[in-house]
């Protein structure tokens, strides 16, 4: 599963371009810091490569990887 | 000097640069790093080869930032550490000087005056740069240094040095110039047992993000790097912890009053002063360094013709002696200040005699030579 | 499921993560290859230390990482490094860095640091300006480049800080964009690995004062994609002409010289030696 900690994201949108099977854009909703954090949408199609989680500047994004 | 236990008292006819080394040593340096400048260089010579014996390092580093940045480094690793240089090379170092200050990293500079500004006179032994310990690095700080007369001293003072050093967490100065640096006199070595080696106090286990490690007036305890105490160092404003802040001026307020305190709150233990012949005087002469040489010279001359004079001698200029100087201006009515140089500590010793006594400035005829006894006491007859 | 998981990283950090570098920096980036190697090699994080200086690359360990950290001045982290290796060499002795320290300020440390092939690993991130202090021209920003200090372009060349590491003498240089986050991690597992001294050069994106320099304001993810398009692999690198070359990030490990002295090996010799006399 992917889990976006949302008050963490700045709104680089880094995880959104690095996602290989584009299933990240920005959310309509601002968090704290006024931001539009990422949401996933279509998690099945999710290949846990992780690279949403890796290129996150913020450590805003987990990626788990053993999920049952 | 070691293993000569029950044996008489090891004597030797050496210099005073190599007689700081042998103290630093018996004080128990393992680190050394320095870079080579004139008149200071014998000191690396000597440890070259000496740390290693010592299971310790020597280093020759690329600058003088270098070195003191490698001593502080290495302070923090656990070793006891050294570098020695000239004004030059502090001047280079300055910056870091601070850092070791706002960090409480203990270490020894040990600055072997020369002619100075700039490239000045590498050989000419001056007194010029005595403000640059407390005032050379930006910001507001307290530190300490000490002032040697002799090679005898070169070696006594540099054990003190370090054993301050450990005590308070802060660079220690010794404050030598070229002429004690290069003299050659007689050096008696205490025995090893004769040597009382303050401990550092080290923080023994971890206690949490917010440990205090920082900024205690009575000096707090050192996390050691390498022994999972997750040291938290820097050379920001910070609290206790470590953990900086550097918007709030309050902050700011506490830090830098805590560190000042931490040293002046310890004067007592820190300052030390020679005093001769003050009980029935009505002059003193304020000297240090090289030139109290002269001074007790001048002093016992003048005693001996009835001439009641007497000299005091701050061995610690840093922190300055301030009550003791206030002390001597209650007693006397002249101070003379002696310094090879055009007046550095003399505003010191007026503003704190303030009106008290009269405070007279006297700089030898020519810069960068001894005083004569003669020209002193010429001074002496016209104020006695 | 609702229960928030830890990221798998945040058992190294001192509190809660919380970088205050601004959106889209590669600080971040970076910070996790650094741990990820840290932790793909099973190193005791306690057995390491970080040494940093001043500006925005100080800030990846200090005061984050949940071990010994030691912020010093600007450009002195490698001489700091130096000091605190030689007293404790069984730590791995790892500086963040920033192209500023290393190329400009504290130039003179670098080189002697890998002649010395002291054994500490130097992570240099290269952001190509000096971004703390408001975008001025760096020792390794290109030429003929508008920035705070050069408002009729940078006259002067920059600096390729992996290629001097290298005539120094380094003995492990490698350089990657912050594009390559994984070799750039395996680099840094091979750096700390590594017996001697070891430099990593980071190309790392800085939206806010370099974005502006290239006309990529505040966008992280095209910067990020210039670097994509701009690497090309110093295998492939190696037959390509210079004029090929102009304006690309050669990146990938540049150099490993194994059996070369290293200083503490040295310096545990020289006490050996000084036994014996």
């Amino acid at each position: 599963m992917v889990q976006i900690n949302k008050d963490a994201c700045k709104g680089c949108g880094i995880c959104i371009a690095m996602c290989p099977v584009k299933i990240l854009v920005f959310s309509d909703e601002l968090n704290s810091r006024g931001v539009h954090f990422p949401k996933i949408t279509q998690e099945e199609k999710c290949t846990k490569c992780e690279n949403c989680m890796i290129y996150c500047p913020d450590f805003a994004v987990v990626v788990k990887k053993d999920e049952k | 000097m070691k293993n000569k236990k029950n044996i008489e008292r090891k004597t030797d006819f050496i210099q005073g640069n190599i007689a700081c080394a042998e103290g630093a040593i018996a004080a128990g340096c393992n680190f050394f790093a320095g870079y080579p400048i004139t008149p200071a260089s014998e000191i690396a010579h000597y440890m070259s080869r000496k740390m290693f014996e010592v299971e310790g390092t020597f280093i020759q580093t690329e600058d003088e930032l270098a070195a003191i940045a490698n001593i502080v480094g290495a302070s923090w690793g656990g070793n006891k550490s050294m570098t020695a240089t000239s004004g030059p090379g502090i001047s280079l170092m300055l910056e870091n000087i601070g850092l070791a200050v706002v960090t409480e990293t203990p270490c020894v500079i040990v600055n072997v005056q020369r002619g100075g500004p700039s490239t000045g006179s590498p050989s000419v032994a001056f007194q010029g740069d005595m403000l640059q310990p407390k005032f050379g690095s930006h910001g507001e700080y307290q530190i300490i240094a000490l002032a040697p007369s002799s090679p005898q001293e070169m070696f006594d003072f540099t054990v003190e040095a370090f054993n301050k050093a450990e005590k308070y967490r802060i660079p220690v100065f010794i404050l030598a110039d070229s002429l004690i640096g290069h003299m050659r006199e007689r050096v008696d070595f205490p025995l090893d047992d004769e040597i009382i080696l303050e401990e550092r106090k080290k923080l023994k286990n971890y206690q949490g993000i917010h440990q205090k490690i920082f900024l205690d007036e009575n000096v707090a305890p050192m996390p050691i790097f390498g022994e999972g105490l997750k040291a938290n160092i820097t050379g920001s404003t910070h609290k206790e912890d470590g953990f900086r802040n550097v918007s709030d001026p309050k902050i700011m307020d506490t830090a830098i009053k805590r560190l000042s305190n931490k040293i002046l709150k310890h004067k007592e233990d820190i300052i030390a002063v020679e005093e001769k012949y003050l009980e029935d005087a009505e002059v003193a002469i304020f000297s240090y360094g090289l030139v109290y040489r002269a001074v007790l010279e001048t002093v016992n001359i003048a005693r001996n013709q009835g001439l009641k004079v007497g000299s005091f001698r701050p061995i610690t200029i840093w922190p300055f002696p301030q009550e003791q100087v206030e002390e001597l201006s209650k007693k006397v009515k002249t101070i003379i200040v002696c310094e090879n140089n055009l007046g550095q500590m003399f505003p010191f010793v007026k503003a704190v005699a303030n009106g008290q006594a009269n405070v007279i400035f006297l700089p030898p005829e020519t810069l960068g030579t001894l005083y004569h006894p003669e020209d002193i006491l010429k001074v002496i007859k016209e104020v006695i | 499921m609702n229960k928030t998981i830890e990221h798998p990283l945040k058992k190294y950090f001192r509190g809660e993560i919380n970088y205050t570098t601004c959106p889209g920096c590669g600080n971040g980036i970076i910070s996790q290859s650094i741990l990820r190697a840290i932790d793909e090699l099973g190193i005791n994080f306690d057995d390491t230390a970080f040494v940093s200086g001043i500006g925005c690359s100080g800030w990846i360990p200090s005061p984050s990482f949940n071990t010994d950290v030691l912020h010093v001045t600007h450009g002195r982290s490698i001489a700091f490094a130096t000091g605190l290796k030689l007293a404790a060499p069984q730590m791995k002795v790892i500086v963040s860095a920033g192209d500023g320290d290393t190329g400009s300020i504290g130039g003179n440390h670098l080189i002697h640091a890998a002649r010395r092939n002291i054994d500490i690993t130097v992570i240099c991130v290269n952001n190509q300006i000096f971004g703390m202090t408001g975008g001025q021209v760096a020792p390794t920003t290109p030429y003929n480049s508008k920035t705070t200090t050069t408002p009729y372009g940078s006259i002067e060349r920059p600096f390729d800080l992996s290629n001097l590491s290298i005539a120094a003498g380094a003995t492990f240089v490698a350089r990657w964009t912050t594009y390559q986050a994984r070799p750039l991690k395996n680099s840094i597992k091979k750096a700390v690995l590594h017996k001697g001294f070891s430099f990593i050069e980071v190309i790392s994106q800085c939206p806010v004062q370099y974005g502006k320099v290239i006309g990529m304001r505040n966008d992280a993810v095209r910067m990020l994609m210039n670097y994509k398009e701009k690497s090309v692999n110093i295998r492939k690198a190696k037959n390509m002409s210079e004029d090929e070359l102009k304006g690309k990030f050669i990146v990938g490990e540049l150099v490993e010289k194994k059996n070369i002295p290293e200083l503490t090996d040295e310096i545990k010799r020289l006490r050996q030696e000084a036994k014996k006399r």
